[in-house]
């Protein structure tokens, strides 16, 4: 990464409890859940990240300490600078803090988290589901979540399938 | 998985909608998922005061399709197929971000002629959304004869994919490591046919809108961004360019070779719907100067990478090579394992910034792979953008946002 | 049809009653907006002047259900859109045919997972299904002449 990103990693590192790393050009910070409101606002107030680009989650279960890490992806446009922020979070209805009041598009990214990985959002507008039906169970991008495979119907069992397959009665 | 029945009230929204409403002043009424002006299948629910929008809540999510999860389940060369069918009207730009994150992600090398047939395509994609942008925009504003005149001219388009991949939209035309296979014979002659007939096809469109006073009203001053909105809330592409940032990813993070090309960037400042449509018609003459250059300097040589641990050889060499049947069959059985790390890689899609976030876990499926997709955060604005316009203005407005429902709802 | 002969010149044409009523419903059978994906485009594609659907009296594509005779269910469904297609398949006054256009509305397509419906035939039946991923606007046409010819065929017993 370039020595601009270095310093404002290090500046980072150092007020906000965290830990950087870098893979093939890209930089990436840990930042522990107490701290990423505080570090959301430096980012855009002290150094210039103006922009959210992208807000997801992965899911590392069975492990559970962490089980997800929230990835944030901030944007400097003036500097052309990118940085990549995880937040690990811990147990199976974890918390974390919305950044919604410093980047506004950060609603529905959350409102996303909340529908597909369970991640309760604390101090959210709107927290409601935003893909799935609203009267879903369950959160579909966990890895514990099953995919839905339903057995295909071909004509070698075509009868047993047709038996169970809803069909319209007109 | 069990679908409890939940009983949703309108208290569940009680918090999104003004006061006025409640009361009974103002009318709720719901612009259904089948509409033909939502461009796919959106719903708002519009708080009319009379004929003016005071509020318009977005209700996503009836196209989700969980790509994303059906991606876990196959091998990386395999998930490809998935790829094309989030924003499907940009196929050859999703194949091309996903390629471009695995390549990433495995280090793994794109000869050159690979990397410019890819530009010329992604390009070639380019205009062809915005053919279709334009035909559909124009055809909400109730100038059809524009929609004809467009979809005529991606016909020529699709004819150019189907000549090298055999299918109109959903190509799956670019492979981790360059092409599937090269351009058939015939391939330049098809282009350059076409990149000399466009340019006066785009006059034909400008001439029927840019000045037509129906138009003008109909767009100017509608739908205001201003630029630092735009930046707080996400917006990228040509809704950012509209208002007045020339953030193009094209020139700030190059990618595939985009840096040896000669093309501007257009900018317009007034950011409302006349201006993004603006600039997505200099978009036209951008893209085909960018497609002449790249067929003027397409080089002869490999259109895939030769390294055997992540490309399958190619058929002939099957026949004589022991090391080759190895490598086929563990790459299409098995596929290649990517490291325990994760890229973040963005492109610029016809719709703004499209980033894959793609995390392996030293298997040979990807183990999260996330979409950024430009329709989902732009269509984030709409709310405060369409307040205190008509309901009419609301459907200028959405078509200048462009947005494609495949990729807000993946 | 030996009247003809006697007849003549008077303009008169002699047939069955469910020939006209199946003539005049094919004739122009005005298709339902139905588009939710990709299927979507190569229908609108197909509606463009290159394989103009007009010339088989299918020009105008109507918004509302209540005027409209087909529906073609272009593109994927997912879970939270099947309740919206079964209510305006009932809005639909008869006679009523579907179009299930491309793999997705046939059969779930490429998805098999927890999101998206398998075939809309568990929602609603079904009379013609154009495969393809997306079908070719040729390819949807050929399933319109399909289904206009299964429409010639239907007897006066079923709509009686």
């Amino acid at each position: 990464m370039n020595s601009a990103l270095q310093t404002i990693v290090q500046d980072l590192e150092k007020n906000f409890a965290s830990k950087g790393s870098e893979f093939h050009g890209q930089a990436s910070l840990l930042v522990p859940p107490g701290q990423i409101v505080a570090a959301a606002g430096a980012l855009r107030d002290q150094h210039g990240f103006g922009m959210l680009a992208a807000l997801s989650a992965v899911d590392y279960w069975p492990q559970r300490q962490p089980r997800f890490h929230a990835v944030y992806q901030f944007k400097n446009i003036p500097q052309k600078l990118r940085l990549e922020v995880r937040v690990p979070l811990d147990g199976d209805e974890p918390e974390l803090a919305s950044i919604s009041e410093i980047f506004p598009n950060a609603n529905w990214h959350e409102r996303e988290l909340w529908d597909m990985f369970g991640l309760h959002i604390t101090n959210h507008p709107d927290l409601r589901r935003i893909l799935m039906p609203e009267d879903w169970a369950g959160h579909p991008l966990r890895k514990d979540y099953p995919l839905g495979y339903e057995e295909v119907q071909f004509t070698f069992n075509f009868a047993e399938i047709e038996q169970r397959k809803p069909r319209p009665k007109e | 998985m069990t679908i409890q029945q939940v009983e949703i009230t309108s208290d569940e929204l009680r918090h999104l909608v003004s006061s006025r409403a409640l009361e009974g002043e103002t009318m709720l009424l719901n612009m259904g998922p089948q509409h033909p002006s939502t461009h796919g299948v959106l719903r708002l629910l519009l708080e009319l005061d009379g004929e003016t929008v005071v509020n318009c809540i977005p209700d996503v999510g009836y196209l989700h399709t969980g790509i994303e999860k059906n991606i876990e389940a196959k091998t990386y060369e395999k998930a490809e197929t998935m790829t094309d069918r989030l924003d499907y009207l940009n196929t050859m730009g999703n194949n091309l971000a996903y390629c471009l994150a695995v390549e990433k992600l495995v280090d793994l090398d794109v000869p050159e002629r690979a990397r410019v047939i890819r530009v010329l395509f992604t390009e070639l994609q380019r205009i062809a959304s915005h053919l279709v942008w334009l035909g559909t925009h124009a055809l909400d504003l109730a100038a059809m004869s524009v929609f004809f005149y467009c979809f005529n001219q991606r016909e020529r388009i699709l004819d150019i994919m189907e000549m090298c991949s055999g299918q109109r939209m959903m190509t799956t035309y670019f492979r981790p490591g360059g092409l599937w296979r090269d351009v058939p014979a015939g391939f330049e002659e098809a282009v350059r046919a076409f990149i000399d007939d466009f340019p006066r096809r785009v006059d034909d469109y400008e001439g029927l809108l840019s000045k037509n006073p129906i138009f003008l009203d109909r767009t100017k001053n509608i739908g205001v961004m201003t630029a630092e909105e735009g930046v707080a809330w996400g917006i990228t592409g040509p809704s950012l360019r509209g208002s007045g940032l020339a953030y193009d990813l094209r020139k700030d993070e190059p990618y595939s070779g985009y840096e040896q090309y000669e093309f501007e960037v257009p900018v317009a400042k007034e950011g409302d719907v006349y201006a993004r449509y603006w600039v997505r018609m200099q978009e036209f003459r951008q893209s085909l100067r960018i497609v002449r250059q790249a067929l003027d300097r397409l080089p002869k040589g490999p259109f895939r990478s030769n390294n055997r641990k992540f490309v399958p050889p190619p058929r002939a060499e099957l026949g004589t090579s022991m090391e080759a049947v190895i490598h086929h069959f563990k790459l299409w059985t098995e596929g290649f394992p990517a490291p325990k790390a994760s890229v973040y890689v963005p492109v610029e899609s016809p719709r703004g910034e499209l980033g894959v976030f793609l995390e392996g876990d030293g298997g040979p499926k990807p183990y999260r792979c996330y979409w950024r997709t430009p329709s989902f955060v732009n269509l984030q604005i709409l709310p405060k953008l369409s307040k205190n316009h008509l309901v009419a203005d609301l459907v200028a407005i959405i078509g200048s946002i462009d947005i494609v429902l495949g990729d807000v709802d993946r | 049809m030996g009247v003809e002969s006697k007849l003549g010149n008077l303009g008169i044409v002699t047939t069955t009653l469910e020939g006209v009523v199946n003539w005049g419903r094919t004739g122009a059978m005005w298709p339902m907006l139905f588009g939710l994906a990709c299927c979507a485009i190569e229908m609108m594609g197909s509606q463009a002047p290159d394989y103009d659907m007009s010339r088989f009296g299918m020009e105008l594509m109507r918004a509302s259900p209540r005027q409209s005779d087909l529906m073609i269910v272009a593109g994927r469904l997912s879970r939270k859109m099947a309740p919206v297609l079964r209510r305006l398949y009932d809005q639909m006054p008869a006679p009523k045919w579907v179009v299930s256009m491309g793999d997705c509305a046939s059969c779930g397509g490429v998805y098999n997972n927890y999101a998206i419906v398998q075939g809309v035939d568990e929602i609603v039946p079904v009379d013609v299904y154009v495969a393809g991923c997306p079908p070719r606007p040729e390819a949807l046409i050929h399933g319109i002449m399909t289904l206009h010819e299964k429409v010639r065929g239907e007897k006066i017993r079923d709509w009686a």
